[in-house]
């Protein structure tokens, strides 16, 4: 019997009234306003507002019409532990993940040591049954060391609780070596998460190859470098009919390259980061380091065609590449920085405000996507209806902030957001039926 | 003007005033005692974080022509191989309130981290593969006592674009001074989209008779040995601006040092359509000019100093004529 894939700290069952919110869950099909009860940690009723009293015991929200989601899921964050705890740990990145409304987040293995064995992995869990304040998955490398040359003992590591496998950070280069992974995925099961790049396009490159690029004399990254390996290794999934997710697409050719692979019917899913579908090249321009990401932000017709496959669906989930660095390591030249964002903190209220807002995509999509990254790794999905733990967030969709202004739950500050000044709030985060965050603000009646 | 950091923050009136300046103090540099007081008491600190002989030393020069004190601080050698930051290298070298900080670094965008993290301003005298702005400055300089103007010029930048911060800046400054820039080089070393800078584009010299100016770059070693080329004896055989492609009224530049047998044959540097001296005599000027633009001249009000408003340190002598503006 494999270990459950998720791992949390300790949850106490909240009996929750949220009095009139205004409930959205895509799934179910609700988009109104409703009084909702957790009762023991568990969705118990919904009914219509006004319509349930506080019960002793329970706990009164008033919710005020503010909008409850089925809480979301990223399946594609750096918790940076073990080894880099200086950036982030189990503690601090979880709960930055609640901040931003999410109850579960995949846990990518380029550590220090890499996680690629089963003893790290039991520490892990271990460490994140104490500390982690929403439910963590972790998805060990595919290679050792992230080498690219062996593959890790996947069937033991299944058994351990790893959700996936992924090399993210480094690419698997050789198709050889990918092959064998998914050849033997049909023992171990276990989605393939791949981080495309193709290293001997992108080395040299600090940033997207194009006017930008050329202006500041900074090494480019042509986006081929991604678009060549995802059609490769699209290829090869469909080969070895193996079930592959490819990781935070950022150009025209990878989204082309995936709708091809899913209308010859190959298991191919794939992913879009807030930063991607939000920002482009010319927010290089400055030389800001918390600009800097992997793969690099691209052009306005790259972030164009990401967000209409996110419409379409050939871009199943938003992830947000959540990327810690410590200051000292983002304060330095923009070519000598680490590459990556923070996210999990400004994910929803960033694509609120830049794609929901504008008209651009609809509130349920939005809410699907960020919901939808755990059945792409076989785990259930977040729903409001009775009878499901709760899962939920609350979030006040008037609520202006500026991004940073009070600082992060997160250990690092590298957001690309920062500043900006964002609508939309997490007010309130349950996890597995217990409450993770709450809006420091927000003021609780009751219990 | 605070800073120098990029040549695309000056506008046309800006480069001219400060060429200006540069002809007025070039009329310094013939004077026995080749010193004026413009800026005593005023201190230069160049920071150099790469190897640099002629930019160093003719900030150096400059900045001693205006007497003022100057402190030179190499990467080498010093704090920053025991792992010291470049923010904790400027702020322990601010320490001692430098008034202008020369900085030259291997990495794009440095001076502008710098000029945040200190008060002094800032040069950049070479970022990454990004900018040179003294560089372009000193190049406008050059062209304008050869050309008169280089409004309508046309100026081929020809070689490694991509590597080159020097063709970046210049491209950018002949522009704004009304010339028309084409690049040429191998594909591989001519950026994609370089265009959006506004210049022309060709991948062979086959155009270059109609060119006003042919201003060559250094082809670096090390880009042999990174395979951006196929070998010495190829880009030579394509790229050299040698005797046979050089037409006689053509004005020559190169940034220096040069290859010689490389990017250029040593006939051409050799010949009278050369200014390659020039522009290393005008590095010095242009640098006393963007100097004194920063620590007293016009413009800098925020860091002016105290006491009466200097005036310009030179009377323009009979024999020079006031520079016009083009």
């Amino acid at each position: 019997m494999a270990a459950e894939p998720l791992v949390h700290g300790s949850l106490q069952a909240a009996d929750l009234l949220l009095r009139d919110v205004h409930v959205l869950d895509p799934r179910s099909g609700i988009d109104a306003r409703r009084d909702v009860r957790v009762r023991e940690g568990q969705l118990a009723e919904l009914a219509e507002p006004g319509a349930l009293s506080q019960e002793p015991n329970e706990e009164l929200v008033e919710g005020r019409g503010n909008h409850l989601m089925p809480a979301f899921f990223d399946p594609h964050v750096h918790l940076r532990t073990p080894g880099q705890e200086h950036k982030e740990d189990l503690d601090t990145g979880t709960r930055a993940a609640a901040a931003g409304g999410y109850a579960g987040v995949l846990a990518m293995p380029n550590t220090d040591p890499v996680l690629d064995s089963a003893p790290l992995l039991r520490s892990l869990r271990d460490t994140a049954a104490r500390e982690a304040r929403i439910a963590v998955g972790f998805v060990p490398a595919i290679t050792r060391g992230l080498e690219g040359e062996q593959l890790t003992e996947m069937a033991e590591l299944r058994q351990q609780g790893a959700v996936g496998f992924t090399d993210d950070g480094r690419p698997v280069t050789s198709a050889g070596m990918l092959r064998k992974a998914l050849q033997y995925q049909r023992l171990c099961g276990g989605v393939i998460a791949l981080h495309e790049e193709d290293p001997t396009l992108s080395r040299g490159g600090a940033m997207h190859e194009g006017a930008v690029s050329a202006a500041l004399g900074i090494g480019g990254i042509p986006t081929i470098s991604e678009s060549t390996m995802v059609a490769r290794d699209a290829a090869l999934a469909g080969y070895e009919d193996a079930r592959v997710h490819f990781q935070h697409l950022s150009c025209v050719a990878s989204v082309q390259a995936v709708a091809a692979a899913k209308a010859q019917g190959f298991r191919v899913s794939t992913e879009a980061s807030p930063h991607h579908l939000l920002l482009t090249e010319e927010d290089v321009r400055g030389m800001d380091t918390r600009m800097k990401m992997n793969p690099p932000l691209a052009t306005e017709a790259d972030r164009q065609a990401l967000i209409a496959g996110l419409r379409s669906g050939t871009i199943d989930c938003v992830a947000t590449d959540h990327a810690p660095h410590a200051r000292e390591e983002k304060e330095v030249p923009f070519e000598q920085a680490p590459m990556g964002t923070t996210g999990l903190e400004t994910a929803f209220a960033a694509l609120y405000t830049g794609l929901v807002l504008p008209g651009i995509i609809e509130l349920g999509l939005l809410v699907e996507r960020l919901t939808a990254g755990a059945a792409l790794f076989d785990l259930p999905t977040h729903t409001i209806a009775p009878g499901e733990p709760a899962n939920l967030t609350l979030i006040d969709l008037d609520a202006e902030w500026v991004a940073g202004e009070r600082g992060w739950e997160s250990r690092s500050e590298n957001c690309c957001f920062a500043g900006r000044k964002l609508r939309g709030k997490v007010l309130m985060t349950v996890c597995e039926g217990g409450v993770v965050y709450r809006e420091r603000a927000f003021s609780v009646v009751g219990a | 003007m605070n800073h120098l950091l990029s040549i695309k923050d000056l506008d046309r009136s800006t480069i001219e005033r400060i060429v200006s300046q540069a002809e007025r103090f070039a009329e310094v540099s013939d004077r026995e005692i080749k010193k004026v007081p413009a800026l005593r008491g005023r201190m230069v600190l160049n920071l150099f974080y790469e190897a640099s002989t002629r930019t160093r030393s003719s900030f150096e020069l400059a900045a001693k022509r205006l007497s003022a004190d100057v402190v030179n601080f190499a990467a080498s050698g010093s704090s920053v191989e025991k792992g010291e930051s470049l923010k904790d290298t400027v702020l322990t070298l601010s320490a001692h309130k430098p008034d202008a900080i020369v900085l030259r670094t291997p990495w794009a965008g440095a001076s502008e981290l710098v000029s945040k993290w200190c008060s002094a301003a800032i040069v950049n005298a070479g970022d990454g593969k990004r900018e040179h702005p003294t560089q372009a400055l000193l190049d406008v300089y050059t062209l304008k006592s050869r050309l008169g103007r280089l409004d309508g010029a046309s100026i081929w930048i020809v070689g490694d674009v991509a590597h080159s911060r020097v063709a970046r800046s210049n491209i950018v400054a002949f522009q704004r001074m009304g010339a028309k820039v084409t690049v040429a080089g191998p594909p591989t070393l001519i950026p994609r989209e370089i265009q959006t800078l506004g210049c022309e584009v060709r991948f062979d010299l086959s155009e270059l008779p109609s060119a006003d100016v042919v201003y060559a770059l250094r082809m670096q070693n090390e880009r042999m040995n990174e395979t951006w080329v196929p070998s010495v004896r190829e880009y030579a055989a394509w790229y050299q601006v040698n005797g046979r492609r050089l037409s006689p009224r053509q004005v020559l530049m190169h940034p220096g040092p040069v290859n010689r047998g490389v990017e250029l044959s040593g006939e051409v540097v050799d010949s009278p359509q050369a200014v390659i001296t020039a522009q290393v005599e005008a590095g010095v000027v242009v640098r006393m000019a963007v100097l004194f633009e920063l620590l007293s001249g016009a413009g800098s009000t925020s860091r002016a100093p105290i006491g009466p408003s200097t005036p310009a340190p030179v009377e323009p002598s009979p024999t020079t004529p006031t520079p016009q503006p083009a």
